[in-house]
């Protein structure tokens, strides 16, 4: 018997497996499919991929059945982070939602508190009311998300070709990004800066020179990863008709967003349905006609181009909007403190506390019945959609009247598109499945809420 | 609470009944129970602990809330002709409007199609196929549970896009809780395959005709469906600094 270990340099043979540890997993639904490949006897292996495997973008889970290198069924498995977040929302104000909802895509956490807003405006009836200045910060965040989300997808995405410079990249341009969005909301993500009704805050002095200054920053490295992704040699081997879907194939599948538009369909949400005046602002709609997996890396980087134009756009507007309100004038939706940060660095609002503590009780009870109680939404069911950096986003709202969501529910991107798996890697090679699921962009937060 | 709508959508405001006038309409009609009209929630009391123990939320205080009734004619916008197309397809093709569509609600500047979990499929088909119509794009099923419309519990709503035309609408059916049974719209739009598990997940509501009809949140082996209002949100308290905040669903709430 032989003790040595097995080696990659050589064919192993039976003798050498002797004495080494095996491992067979068990449990759950894997022994069934084990046992199902065994009655057939086919020459056909069945590998589980996932649900901890590194390439699947969190807690993914694919079944991959193989025959030799080609993949001729792959299956996706979800529900390994399911949070309950929207059973909880139906326990918590309205307000208190977007604390919620803002966790679910935790990549793109903007885009679930501006939908989930929008909403509810809806159903208040106060669409109009939101002053100008709330919606161009919207749209400010919106489009930084935008970018950071492809930055994410580009750079987690050539770490999987096994290109780490890309991702150092990619991540050093989020992290402007989410510089800018500590300084605006506090927070790097999770942030429950907007709010029914507007944004918690207004933006801190010098916000826009600020943002001008690290978008300069944001192109650098832009430029940089693509110099490197674009022309590259393993990237065209690895990208280009890879993981094909076709536009019938996507509206079939209900898929979105940039691997619609890789397709050749210029649908946009920001374009068919405006909503925080996105039809006053000049950009387009990028699209390719390949519909592979370099199509679709394409179209985003192209989509972050259009964002940064739109940030030139709205960051003046935000420079003539300077002073003006950033929350609806009625009482009792607009919370009554403007927090300033304090010499202990927590938020405080002095004049508010004096005002409350001190004059009027009326102001004091007010404040307590708002932040506690919340208010009202008139009955009925509300839909809204927006354009997610992974694709449609949709929000159902059901109100009883009440003080909390009768029900929430979040059509969520990544979850749809997820659906493609199988149809993108069926047929390609089993390299070929990591380069497609993360053309897909799927984050698993959202995926499963 | 809210001001005015100032936004001029489809839906003119005469045609939205407030909930006092709903209200007065359920009452007037007591005893022969509207089918049409969504009991949402019958309320008693402002706030407090539910059952015994009324502090001081005054528990003899009833309130019935109802979802926005039918709307009627003109619907305003698009939506009449959009109708008008959907009624002439379904009566030349297919089971007939009247029998397919229980009624329309307009509300939020958006329409609603009620239909008759019989003749969903066919409503899908005409509604995706007819050149008028082209609504090619499914953005997914949403359940809701009503636990006070009695007979017609469950609801699936279904959000449709129409690229083409740049339309959006949303078809309800409604099933009850004893026979929760709708046919599987996966035939008409692929895309609601795992919508539809999601649904039948969350809320039990069983598609018929689905390929294959599993959990796709929970384990397979779990018990119950944890999107109906009956199932507990099973919160566990939060101790702070030697305080104990109470789960969310167990905390003083605002009726």
């Amino acid at each position: 018997m032989s003790t040595q270990t097995p080696h990659a340099t050589g064919a192993l043979r039976d003798d050498d497996l002797d004495g080494v540890p095996t491992f067979h997993p068990v449990g759950g639904d894997w022994s069934d499919v084990a046992a199902e490949a065994a009655r057939l006897g086919e020459e056909r292996i069945v590998v589980n991929m996932g649900p901890q495997h590194p390439s699947t973008h969190g807690v993914l889970r694919l079944l991959l059945e193989i025959d030799g290198e080609t993949v001729t069924e792959a299956r996706a498995g979800i529900g390994y982070l399911h949070t309950g977040i929207e059973k909880n929302m139906e326990y918590r104000t309205w307000t208190q939602g977007v604390t919620f909802c803002t966790r679910m895509d935790y990549v793109a956490p903007l885009f679930q508190e501006v939908a989930y807003c929008l909403a509810v405006e809806k159903l208040l009836g106060v669409t109009a009311d939101v002053p100008e200045r709330a919606s161009q910060i919207r749209v400010l965040m919106m489009e930084l998300q935008r970018i950071s989300s492809h930055m994410v997808f580009l750079g987690t995405g050539g770490n999987e070709m096994g290109a780490t410079t890309v991702m150092m990249m990619c991540f050093q341009a989020r992290e402007d990004i989410l510089e800018i969005f500590e300084l605006v909301t506090g927070l790097r993500m999770n942030h429950a800066y907007v709010r029914p009704g507007g944004v918690a805050q207004d933006l801190p002095e010098n916000t826009t020179a600020f943002v001008r200054k690290k978008m300069d920053s944001v192109r650098k490295y832009l430029r940089q990863a693509e110099d490197l992704v674009m022309e590259n040699p393993i990237v065209h081997l690895r990208m280009k008709e890879t993981g094909y879907l076709s536009t019938a194939a996507c509206m079939a599948l209900g898929v979105t967003g940039p691997l619609l538009r890789a397709t050749g369909l210029p649908y946009d949400v920001r374009k068919t349905e405006p909503y925080c005046g996105y039809e006053t602002y000049d950009f387009d709609i990028p699209t390719a006609t390949e519909g592979d997996n370099y199509a679709r890396m394409v179209v985003r980087l192209e989509e972050v181009y259009q964002s940064l134009r739109i940030i030139e756009q709205v960051l003046d507007r935000l420079d003539a909007s300077r002073g003006t309100p950033v929350m609806v004038a009625d009482k009792k939706i607009a919370w009554p403190a403007q927090l300033a940060i304090a010499g202990d660095g927590m938020g405080t609002s002095p004049e508010h506390v004096k005002e409350i503590m001190g004059t009027s009780m009326e102001a004091l009870i007010h404040h307590f019945k708002l932040v506690t109680e919340g208010f009202r939404v008139p009955e009925g069911q509300v839909w809204q959609t927006i354009e997610h950096a992974k694709g449609t986003m949709g929000v159902h709202l059901v109100s009883d009247g009440g003080t909390k969501p009768y029900r929430a529910h979040f059509r969520d991107p990544s979850f749809n598109n997820l659906q493609a798996t199988s149809m993108i890697c069926e047929g390609g090679q089993v390299a070929d499945v990591v380069v497609s699921v993360a053309s897909i962009d799927p984050v698993l937060g959202g995926v499963d809420r | 609470m809210s001001p005015e709508k100032k936004n001029d959508e489809p839906q003119t405001a005469a045609l939205r009944p407030t909930t006092g006038q709903v209200i007065a309409k359920a009452a007037a009609s007591a005893g022969e129970a509207h089918p049409l009209l969504e009991v949402v929630a019958v309320r008693h009391g402002m706030f407090g602990p539910a059952g015994s123990g009324d502090t001081s939320g005054y528990g003899g205080l009833v309130t019935t809330v109802v979802m926005p009734g039918p709307s009627e004619r003109p619907y305003g916008g698009w939506f009449d002709e959009v109708v008008d197309v959907l009624a002439e397809v379904l009566d030349e093709e297919g089971p007939g409007y009247a029998a397919a569509i229980e009624y329309v609600v307009v509300e939020n500047g958006e329409l609603n199609l009620h239909v008759a979990p019989e003749h969903l499929v066919a409503v899908c088909s005409a509604l995706r196929d007819d050149p008028d119509l082209r609504f090619e794009l499914s953005l997914g099923v949403s359940g809701v549970h009503y636990p006070h419309d009695q007979g017609r519990e469950l609801h699936a709503v279904y959000h449709l896009v129409s690229i083409t035309h740049g339309h959006q609408l949303r078809l309800e059916v409604a099933v009850s809780e004893a026979d929760p049974h709708v046919p599987s719209t996966t035939s008409v739009y692929p895309t609601n395959d795992w919508h539809e598990r999601e649904t039948y997940d969350f809320f039990g509501i069983v598609f018929d005709g689905h390929p294959g009809l599993a959990r796709i949140m929970m384990p397979d082996d779990w018990v119950g469906h944890p999107q109906r209002k009956d199932y507990p949100l099973a919160g566990i308290p939060v101790e702070f600094k030697g305080a104990t905040v109470p789960p969310a669903d167990e905390r003083r709430t605002y009726r």
